[in-house]
């Protein structure tokens, strides 16, 4: 078997075993679904609230601080279908030592690791993100150019690797700490300031969330290519950032291999 | 060619020392001490293809971090390894391809399905076609005796059961070299038997070569014509369990009913006491000696019954592990 056949074969079974693994629960599953429910109408409120007001934020354009929010609510989406489910569990598999079964796959361990199961759960925020930030960018610009919307599918899946980069190296570290701080929390934090452009904030909050924290890549970034305000410069940034993020978090995470003991019998 | 390789190994851990109460605490999270752990020292062996070899030890003697070691899955901290004709703790495709690991206390199926849904997904990850899946499963499954287990949520299995399929998954690719530790860790006599039985019969199939610890000497004894044994971090033998027991014991016990009550120092001048109750002695005797040792018992003692007999492996390997050292 041809080795990207393989990988895709794999990620098929994965996702299979996920779904149904999810589904032994009936109840659990109808649970979730109800909370995603409830999750989604509460934003949808929030967001009626603040249009009846009719706040412009950071010299943003009402509908244009709504392709944020789509942005925000499409990774958002990500982190519950992918990140937070296959993430969060490195650390089990690091106290348990059953890592030792991943590492002896003959399959990226990277791949497993972020990849080997998912919630389907987060699914519909993703296409209810998609969709908020179409209909806002249409009702700013009247129509929307498919270049702009290319640019920006494109700057999101970037968004999406930079986040997930983070995500990963802050969730491999548990090979020294075993019990991460829930240091990941911390990283949700800083993806919940995405909601709002970052111009939006003060200066020295506005330097943290772009050159510390990415946050401004993450969200505001993809709505300003919709809304066809971004820079050449600044698309090629983003780029850039997710590529070396996922490079770092490659070689990160086998840097973090070499001290990986297993734990004891 | 030997498969398997160790030379000079040596693994040294640094672990962080703690002392209890909310001082010890309190001190471990500013100033922590460290010390080194020697876990594998200067370890040396090779396996030929086929073997079956098996791992003793006590508790934290080492056998598990060898067995990691060989696996790829730590570094060594010196000495070499080759495993299959690679360097494990590169963990290149090829390598983990052609070996597996098994661990009793481990377990890589999944919780909430059945077997087979896991087997499917080692079947992917290993780049088996499903009509080759398929047919291997079959072939295990009738060597382990599994069957409606495998469509059953492993959640509702039984121990003996999980572990057999646990063993379905670990060999579904094939792998030239399997490492076993533990693998009956927990299972009744039945079916510690049966699995037994099946890597017997699996390594004759398959001319796979096999290291396996275990805390079972009836698995060691059935299983390996080979052991090694490691204390301490240390190889302390290598060869047949036979040589073994003729180098934790280099005496035989002799068992004597006398027809008098004797006092123990008349005793001792013919070896070493065990026990005496009233006319029950049981005496140890040098190997070399137990011949004359027998005659003068014989001719100048009332003797109404007379037993020589090789004390169990198990007890000789007990008693090792329990005095905590040993004489090389």
């Amino acid at each position: 078997m041809e080795l990207p056949m393989r990988y895709l074969i794999s990620l098929r079974r994965f996702w299979g075993t996920a779904l149904a693994t999810q589904l032994e629960y009936q109840l659990n599953a109808l649970i979730e679904l109800l909370a995603m429910a409830g999750n989604l109408a509460g934003s949808l409120l929030v967001l009626w609230l603040f249009y009846r007001q009719g706040v412009a934020l950071g010299g943003w354009s009402w509908n244009a601080v709504l392709v944020v929010l789509g942005a925000y609510t499409c990774l958002d989406g990500l982190t519950s279908t992918l990140l937070r489910p296959n993430l969060s569990r490195i650390v089990n598999h690091v106290q348990e030592g059953t890592l030792d079964f991943v590492l002896l796959k003959p399959i990226d361990s990277q791949f497993w690791l972020s990849l080997r199961t998912l919630s389907p759960a987060g699914l519909p925020e993703l296409v209810v993100g998609v969709a908020l930030m179409l209909w806002a960018g249409r009702r700013e610009l009247g129509t929307l150019p498919p270049s702009a919307v290319g640019l920006a599918a494109l700057l999101l899946l970037a968004a999406a690797v930079t986040l997930y980069a983070l995500w990963f190296v802050l969730a491999a570290t548990s090979i020294w700490f075993v019990k991460t701080w829930n240091a990941t929390e911390v990283l949700r934090a800083a993806l919940t300031a995405g909601r709002y452009p970052v111009s939006a904030y003060p200066s020295g909050l506005r330097t943290l969330f772009t050159l510390v924290l990415p946050v401004a890549f993450l969200t505001t970034v993809p709505a300003e290519a919709l809304l066809g305000r971004l820079s050449l410069a600044g698309a090629v940034t983003s780029l850039l950032v997710a590529g070396v993020a996922l490079a770092i978090s490659r070689a990160f995470w086998g840097f973090a291999l070499r001290f990986y003991t297993s734990a004891s019998s | 060619m030997a498969i398997v390789m160790a030379r000079g190994l040596r693994k040294t851990f640094r672990v962080a020392d703690k002392q209890p109460g909310l001082m010890g605490t309190l001190r471990h999270l500013v100033r922590r001490r460290w010390r080194s752990v020697e876990a594998v020292r200067d370890v040396s062996f090779s396996i030929e293809p086929g073997e079956v070899v098996g791992f003793l030890g006590p508790n934290g003697a080492g056998k598990t971090t060898t067995l990691k070691l060989l696996s790829g899955l730590i570094h060594p901290s010196a000495g070499e390894v080759m495993v299959a004709g690679h360097r494990p703790f590169r963990r290149r495709r090829p390598f983990l391809e052609s070996i597996t690991l098994v661990m009793g206390q481990k377990q890589q199926l999944i919780w909430d399905l059945p077997p087979l849904d896991s087997l499917r997904v080692n079947a992917a990850v290993y780049g088996i076609d499903d009509l080759e899946a398929r047919r291997r499963v079959a072939e295990l499954a009738e060597m382990l005796e599994l069957g409606e287990e495998l469509t059953r949520p492993v959640r509702k299995l039984s121990l003996g059961q999980r572990m057999k399929a646990e063993l379905l998954a670990a060999l579904l690719h094939r792998p030239r070299v399997l490492f076993l530790d533990e693998p009956t860790l927990g299972l009744d006599v039945n079916a510690q038997a049966r699995v037994r039985q099946f890597l017997a019969d699996y390594n004759r199939r398959t001319g796979a070569t096999v290291l396996l610890t275990s805390h079972y000497m009836a698995d060691i004894t059935a299983l390996c014509p080979r052991v090694l044994l490691i204390h301490q971090g240390a190889l302390f033998h290598d060869g047949g369990l036979a040589e073994l027991s003729e180098r934790l014991a280099p005496w035989r016990q002799v068992r004597l009913e006398l027809g008098a009550v004797l006092p123990a120092e008349q005793l001792a001048a013919y070896g070493e006491i065990e026990s005496l109750e009233g006319r029950e002695v049981r005496l140890l005797i040098p190997r070399e000696r137990l011949t004359a040792t027998v005659s003068r018992l014989l001719t100048q003692l009332p003797v109404l019954d007379l037993e020589v007999s090789d004390p169990p492996i198990e007890e000789l390997i007990g008693r090792l592990f329990r005095q905590g050292t040993v004489e090389p």
